[in-house]
């Protein structure tokens, strides 16, 4: 934390606003429909568990599998759209493997769409073995493989994609280590590391790769072994191995997604956003954390063994540093007196950083083993995850779509997309908060029916999650109805203050 | 600790809006010169970053002395363990006995005969005092004193399937 001592000078360079692709606004809209669709069987299972319809257990359960696999799902291609959009402005990426990676994905949705739809697969997202296998004659094994299938698919989707960034990165920067900003990091910092945008993709990739190919590795485990049994698996090892996987391409759509942020504020406050010392060394930092903190969703798994339990309790604490002083602070500290123009694109990017940093909160304390001993897998862990995954990165994807369909620098935001904007905040707060407060009343998550005691608590979530899908759809609908101007290239963000660019 | 953990969660949720809405307030009048703006920044990051490391790190260390994994979880209780073996089904518990005695630690031997469970016990207030997950060809061994005499629910916490909101068992405290 000693850089102001030993710091390049950095300024502000004015980048040019440039359009999307037609890939990325094929992402982005893949991203939307299912989102509003995800969040709508969101609502379904709180509306089911606030006992206001009655769906069944059945019904119930592949909602959740559908909402758990679909929520990740378009948050990974929401993600990597960002990432690929601004990534190409500094290396030479192939528009084919992008496009390449949608179809794949949209294969796998198909297939996961009619494991769930047709097959009644209701094994969860998370597919943990050896329930696939053993589901008591709900569903086959021929829906358990189409739903695992659909999974390698996507996730050999995003091989591809991130073999690809990997492929440019390197031919542009020499190796990972450059692209990460060692020599600036571990030398004298010159100023000339590697823009924020190639420093996360870096990070991202390497993260990705070693993820996806653990669970593509338990994947493919767990498809022997539905047809041959006798191929015995490890049920501890294979928890581990999808939640390792489980964990880091999730968090990899936040690392994805906050490049928005790293772009697009610094245009509206005419200030840099630059890869100093503290941000090179808290993305190193991330990059091994991301990776090593999986035991935290092991913690009550007392066979596993105990110092790596103790691992995931300590790197919980520590990762919440980068998250709040590196890139929570940086936006704090570009925005303050910057005469930023306020506008959807500036707000929902500034509120995604709070987003983010307000759910690191109540994740690193759930992280920590004497609270998860009575909190986990309750209602406190979509809590936080949905603080920082809807309230941050979700939101990081709105304000990229506002930003890309700003129809100039100057025009102004209409009344009712202000309106929507502080319904969104106020209701993600209060969904999300009364998932918090469910789980510090011990709710237990994935109930398709709930205690009477516990009714309450999900009839309030109900109300706050039906506003959550209303300003959504409003973000939603402005961005298609501007999606022609999103291609083109122009100025989109409005000068601030005083600057003079 | 539910309501410690809300507690703090909430303390330290409110600062990061704090921070956020401060300086959303002082953005709008804009200080051109960045450079000393910076460097006032930096300072102010260095001391929030020790801050940060002298609330959360003795937190860190403290909360790993009494970890549920030994046997130091039973030690307000006296006498000898009283031993429960606890098997998951889809979807039901199968436990050798279902009445223990209050103020005498409790050892549960949890396991699962299918897929993955997670063994909650809930005390007469619905709050869940203790959990480890039931993993078949594992053992994990969750100790307990009950401190209160009552009807505890045992509530399968990972999820099992259909039936899986379904799984409850009860243990009796105190009635021996």
């Amino acid at each position: 934390m000693r850089e102001e001592t030993n710091v390049a000078t950095y300024t502000y360079e004015h980048s040019p606003d440039h359009g999307a692709k037609a890939g990325v606004l094929a992402y982005l809209v893949t991203s939307a429909v299912v989102l509003l669709l995800m969040m709508t069987f969101g609502l379904l299972m709180r509306l089911e568990q606030a006992q206001w319809i009655s769906i069944g257990a059945l019904r119930f359960y592949e909602l959740l599998t559908l909402h758990g696999a679909g929520m990740v799902g378009i948050a990974a291609i929401a993600g990597a759209a960002i990432m690929w959009h601004f990534l190409r402005q500094y290396v030479d990426l192939s528009p084919r493997i992008f496009v390449a990676n949608l179809v794949l994905f949209l294969a796998g949705v198909g297939m996961v769409l009619a494991s769930v739809l047709l097959g009644h697969f209701h094994g969860g997202w998370t597919f943990l073995y050896p329930l696939p296998g053993k589901s008591m004659g709900t569903w086959t094994p021929g829906a358990a493989a189409l739903f695992m299938g659909g999974m390698l698919v996507i996730g050999v989707g995003f091989v591809l994609l991130h073999l690809d960034i990997a492929r440019a990165i390197v031919a542009r920067y020499g190796n990972f280590a450059r692209a990460l900003g060692w020599p600036q990091l571990f030398g004298h910092d010159d100023g000339k590391a590697p823009p924020p945008t190639v420093v996360a993709s870096t990070m991202v990739t390497i993260v990705n790769l070693v993820g996806l190919v653990v669970g593509a590795s338990i994947l493919t485990m767990m498809l022997v072994n539905l047809y041959v049994p006798s191929f015995d698996i490890d049920p501890l090892l294979a928890k581990g191995m999808i939640y390792f996987f489980g964990h880091v391409f999730i968090n990899a759509t936040i690392y994805m997604a906050v490049i928005a942020v790293y772009e697009i504020l610094p245009r509206y406050t005419q200030r840099p956003w630059k890869s100093n010392k503290v941000f090179l060394a808290s993305w190193t930092a991330s990059t091994l954390m991301v990776m090593f903190i999986f035991p935290h969703h092991l913690l009550m798994d007392f066979a596993f063994p105990t110092w790596m339990l103790v691992m995931g309790h300590i790197i919980g604490y520590l990762n919440t540093v980068p998250i709040l002083i590196v890139t929570g602070y940086g936006a704090l500290m570009i925005v303050y007196r910057s005469g930023i123009r306020w506008d959807m694109a500036s707000k929902l990017l500034f509120l995604s950083l709070f987003g983010w940093a307000a759910g690191a909160m109540p994740a690193f304390i759930d992280g920590t083993i004497t609270v998860n001993y009575v909190m986990h897998n309750t209602l406190w862990v979509p809590g936080h995850f949905h603080t920082y995954l809807l309230l941050g990165m979700v939101t990081m994807v709105f304000g990229f779509m506002y930003y890309l369909g700003k129809p100039d620098h100057e025009a102004d935001d209409r009344l009712i997309d202000r309106i929507a904007f502080w319904l969104f905040t106020s209701s993600v707060l209060g969904f999300t908060m009364s998932f918090l407060y469910s789980g510090k009343e011990s709710v237990a998550r994935r109930y398709a029916v709930h205690l009477p005691e516990w009714v309450p608590y999900d009839r309030i979530a109900s109300v706050f999650a039906a506003l959550v899908i209303a300003s959504s759809l409003l973000f939603v609908v402005r961005f298609f109805s501007r999606i022609g101007l999103a291609r083109r290239d122009y100025q989109r963000a409005p000068v601030a203050g005083s600057a003079l660019v | 600790m539910q309501a410690i953990a809300w507690q703090i969660s909430l303390v330290l949720m409110a600062f990061v809006a704090f921070g956020f809405a401060f300086v959303a307030i002082r953005s709008g009048r804009r200080e051109d010169d960045y450079a000393p703006l910076q460097k006032r920044a930096y300072r102010l990051r260095t001391r929030l970053f020790w801050v940060v490391v002298l609330a959360f790190g003795p937190a860190m260390i403290y909360t790993l002395f009494e970890l549920p994994y030994g046997a130091s979880r039973a030690s307000p209780g006296s006498g000898p363990a009283q031993v429960v073996e606890a098997t998951g089904h889809q979807w039901r518990w199968e436990l050798s006995r279902d009445r223990v005695a209050a103020g005498q630690p409790v050892e549960f031997r949890v396991t699962s005969a299918d897929v993955n469970h997670s063994f909650g016990i809930y005390d007469a207030d619905l709050r869940l005092v203790a959990q480890t997950q039931a993993m078949p060809g594992y053992t994990n061994t969750l100790r307990h004193t009950f401190g209160e005499e009552g009807t505890y629910r045992i509530l399968c916490m990972e999820y099992c399937g259909l039936a899986h909101h379904n799984m409850l068992a009860e243990i009796h405290v105190g009635g021996e």
